[in-house]
């Protein structure tokens, strides 16, 4: 079991209902391969740096999941099937990514930001 | 005018320093695009460790953060303005 962090960012062309239901799929899909939910974040619309699919805005959605390595090719795969994700990301997170990850949880986000940005 | 040269000022050096070393930060966060800007110049590119001064241990974490926040969109490959 090893922990991981998926993002994956959804075509603002969606309604918010349509946003919704393809989250609670995403959730659905890892809760089914018995991966537990660690932690959930709803980033919400953000302008992209360049231009994907021809959108310059797009909906980013976090998941922090424990689970096996062999459901990450499966949830790859159904990212890269739908068409309205436009990007996402996995990777695992080592010891000092959970440590920041909660801590970043618990104090106030922008207080820590404003600290890094400070040094 | 005197014969004797005149001493010539010397700025005081301060010797670079690892920011992840000083002040003890062992994750860097991709998502924090503020503070991966202090690590790229005006074109988006990654500031080599000569004048960035960090560590190489350190040097590779920011690599590998910039990489991921360029796949998801929060910083660009190309640029011309970043800054």
């Amino acid at each position: 079991m090893r922990h991981y962090e998926t993002v994956f960012i959804l075509s603002p062309v969606l309604s918010s209902d349509e946003i919704k239901a393809s989250i609670a799929r995403y959730r659905s899909f890892l809760v089914k391969r018995n991966a537990t939910i660690a932690h959930e974040e709803e980033i919400g619309l953000k302008p992209l740096a360049y231009q994907i699919k021809h959108k310059k805005n797009g909906v980013y959605h976090l998941i922090e999941f424990v689970s096996e390595p062999s459901l990450i090719k499966e949830l790859e795969i159904t990212y890269a099937r739908d068409e309205t994700v436009l990007r996402f990301l996995t990777f695992v997170l080592d010891k000092h990514a959970l440590a920041h990850n909660i801590a970043r949880r618990s104090n106030e986000k922008k207080e820590s930001k404003k600290e890094l940005i400070a040094l | 005018m005197t014969l004797v040269n005149e001493s010539i000022q010397k700025k005081t050096i301060t010797k670079k320093f690892c920011r992840f070393k000083r002040y003890g930060i062992k994750y860097v966060d991709y998502k924090c695009v503020e503070f991966l800007m202090k690590f790229l110049n005006e074109q988006g590119k990654i500031l080599p460790r000569r004048i960035s001064g960090n560590s190489l241990k350190y040097q590779k974490k920011v690599a590998r953060a910039v990489k991921r926040a360029r796949q998801l969109a929060l910083l660009p490959y190309v640029a011309d303005n970043l800054k």
